[in-house]
């Protein structure tokens, strides 16, 4: 009898469950970027199936991230390059906190015949080769870096990407931060007026036109590079060492920049060039973007619960996906700093 | 004004019992045409409303560069400096090259099928050319990629340079990196001819027998009866298969942005990656968060409107002028 009551009862239950997933019940949802959406797409789903909350996702880019969330039409935002102070004054919901949730990293991808070990090059020759200021392989100061490598007297070919993207923004932040003369030309952005080259859209045209061409030379981000065994370049950081870019050597880069990270800080800080022997120097913290203040209570609940879950369990899941977890006393730092979202208030 | 109204007033006042039995007796007839009505006038309305939005949206980035907008070659984000010139350039030229290209294909096509195609063949070569205008934009420039690009750089690009000897010519100058000008006309060109083809194919089918017989019976070769007796007396839908071939280049993206290299620079050598405004657009939307760039962007799309009302209406008179010189 009882055996038959709660079998009964959980039939009911479990209809109840499928009715409001049938009909697309949605506790929260959230638009962004497009680079962490594997990362997300896994712990909404996990995090569906162990507390019942569904998390719906939009994956349109951080600019749309941003759009969407100073509109208020969505419960939170995701973009891989901090909102200025102009943004954040358009926002419709007040201040906005920056919560970091994992970190990625761009790589230096190329085409070289008969290059087998992987070339080693500094932030200042990057720049320059995409200044089309170092035109040839066989440059000296390629050539310098790479003792015993044999480079071919090929024209470097420069592969970008043609649309708007937070992996540009992330390049772009760490050459400007390398080179005066980058800095001054084209600068830092989503979108650069790039000096030479041509523009693939997205991670897979850039790798695929690098791959078609002898001598061309681009960057995606890591994760894509591994999915699909790119050769990748050393690249030269603050202790002079050429690191390989690698799931620890980005989470290296996160603990280094770690000291200019207090109790104060905004978190919308570039960790490009960190310092640290084993820190790769191209990284970046991609962020989720929330109202300080959540004028839905049970809403709000439901995001600070989300992200608590996430700096703790939810990181686990990272590196699967080739995304850097953030290193653990900053995970601390963050899940305290969610205290700051105060519920139930609208923004003052 | 009033008199006229009046006028036309008096006039259904006139003919009240024919035109109002016909037409207004049953509820459903009123009903039927109010429907109709309502749909013709939807479009209009529809295309006049989404030519305001964008015109509004684009309004900041013309009032603050004005005509440098443009014949400006710079488009720097970082900066907030617009000129949308490369894109037009590249736009108007991958067009114009893919119309070129596809446009003697086509009427091979359709003349071979209209003309000499015995009926067994006819329907499944057409049927086959159709079909290519069933295929999705991306899985043609995946195509281009994959297949068409490596052809291009290794066959098609040595042999116009160094058998034909034309890499002194500006058009073919420079290193050729498979993702240009040139690709994306070509790709284009594929994408176009079933448009174009399929409205030629149905015009010359359409030419009556006896403008073939006359010609015949006064001793016309078959080539001398094409060109002579049907091809003009199909010109100006020829024509019409052409423009539809164009405005439908002018709009293309997906494929383009795949191939063209997505370059702000305008270069006369075809191998020289280049940009269209389609493709810009589809390119940096997402990602445009500043006011100035999201209105730069909307400028775009009101050129490319704005362009490709200007091709139509050119279109338009060709037809009209060469159905007028037929008639006459």
């Amino acid at each position: 009898m009882l055996a038959l009551a709660a079998c009964s009862q959980r039939d009911a239950g479990s209809k109840d469950s499928t009715a409001a997933a049938s009909s697309g019940r949605v506790d929260l949802t959230g638009a962004g970027a497009t680079f962490p959406y594997p990362i997300y797409a896994k712990w909404f789903s996990v995090y569906d199936s162990i507390k019942g909350v569904k998390i719906n996702y939009q994956s349109v880019g951080s600019g749309g991230g941003i759009r969407q969330l100073q509109e208020q039409t969505v419960d939170f935002g995701a973009s891989d390059a901090p909102m200025s102070d102009d943004e954040i004054s358009k926002a419709k919901g007040g201040p906005v906190l920056h919560l970091p949730t994992v970190l990625g990293a761009v790589v230096i991808t190329y085409n070289l015949t008969g290059v087998t070990q992987p070339l080693r090059l500094t932030g200042p020759v990057i720049a320059d080769i995409f200044l089309g200021k170092i035109t040839k392989w066989n440059d000296q100061r390629i050539a310098a870096l790479n003792p015993g490598v044999k480079l071919p007297n090929t024209d470097a070919l420069v592969v970008h990407r043609s649309e708007g993207s937070g992996t540009t923004f992330i390049f772009t932040d760490y050459l400007s931060a390398v080179s005066p003369a980058w800095k001054a030309g084209p600068g830092k952005g989503k979108e650069v007026q790039w000096p030479v080259g041509l523009g693939g859209r997205g991670n897979e045209a850039v790798a695929g036109q690098v791959k078609q061409t002898p001598g061309a030379i681009g960057y995606v981000e890591l994760a894509y590079a591994r999915q699909n065994n790119l050769p990748t370049a050393h690249v030269k950081n603050t202790t002079d060492a050429f690191v390989n870019p690698t799931i620890e050597s980005i989470t290296a880069a996160a603990a280094g920049a770690m000291s200019g990270l207090g109790a104060g800080s905004d978190y919308r800080v570039s960790i490009v060039n960190a310092p640290g022997a084993q820190s790769y120097p191209i990284s970046s913290f991609t962020w989720i973007l929330v109202y300080q203040a959540q004028p839905d209570a049970t809403k709000g609940q439901k995001l600070v619960d989300f992200m608590k879950w996430m700096y703790g369990e939810g990181e686990d899941y990272a590196s699967a996906l080739d995304y850097a977890p953030l290193p653990i006393e900053l995970r601390q730092q963050l899940t305290a700093r969610l205290s700051e979202i105060r519920l139930g208030t609208a923004a003052q | 004004m009033s008199e006229s109204a009046g006028a036309a007033a008096t006039d259904t006042g006139i003919a009240p019992l024919v035109s109002g039995d016909i037409e207004g007796k049953s509820l459903g007839d009123r009903i039927y045409r109010g429907v109709t009505t309502v749909f013709a006038a939807a479009v209009p309305i529809l295309l006049v409303l989404i030519a305001l939005e964008v015109l509004i949206a684009a309004w900041p980035a013309f009032s603050r560069f004005g005509l440098s907008f443009l014949t400006s070659s710079s488009w720097d984000p970082v900066r907030q400096q617009f000129g949308a010139a490369p894109m037009i350039y590249g736009t108007l030229v991958s067009s114009a090259l893919a119309l070129l290209i596809a446009t003697p294909f086509a009427l091979g096509v359709a003349i071979f099928l209209a003309e000499f195609a015995p009926p067994w063949l006819r329907q499944p070569i057409a049927f086959t050319v159709d079909l290519l205008a069933a295929v999705p934009s991306v899985v043609y420039g995946l195509w281009g990629i994959f297949v068409l690009i490596p052809f291009l750089r290794t066959t098609v690009s040595p042999f116009l340079r160094d058998t034909l000897g034309l890499s002194a010519l500006p058009f073919f100058a420079g290193a050729d990196y498979g993702y240009n000008m040139l690709s994306a006309s070509v790709i284009l060109a594929i994408m176009i001819l079933p448009y174009t083809s399929a409205v030629a194919r149905e015009v010359l089918l359409a030419v009556p027998r006896s403008q073939r017989e006359a010609a015949l019976a006064l001793g016309a070769t078959k080539w001398e009866t094409i060109r002579d007796a049907v091809i003009p007396y199909a010109r100006s839908g020829i024509m019409g298969g052409i423009i539809l071939g164009l405005g439908r280049a002018l709009g293309e993206t997906m494929a383009v942005t795949m191939l063209i290299g997505n370059r702000h620079e305008i270069s006369t050598s075809l191998y020289a990656p280049a940009y269209t405004m389609a493709s810009l657009i589809a390119n940096e939307f997402a990602e445009a968060t500043g006011d100035v760039h999201i209105s730069a962007l909307m400028a775009v799309g009101a050129v490319l409107m704005l362009t490709t009302l200007i091709v139509n209406v050119i279109a338009r008179w060709l037809v009209w002028r060469v159905s007028r010189e037929v008639r006459a």
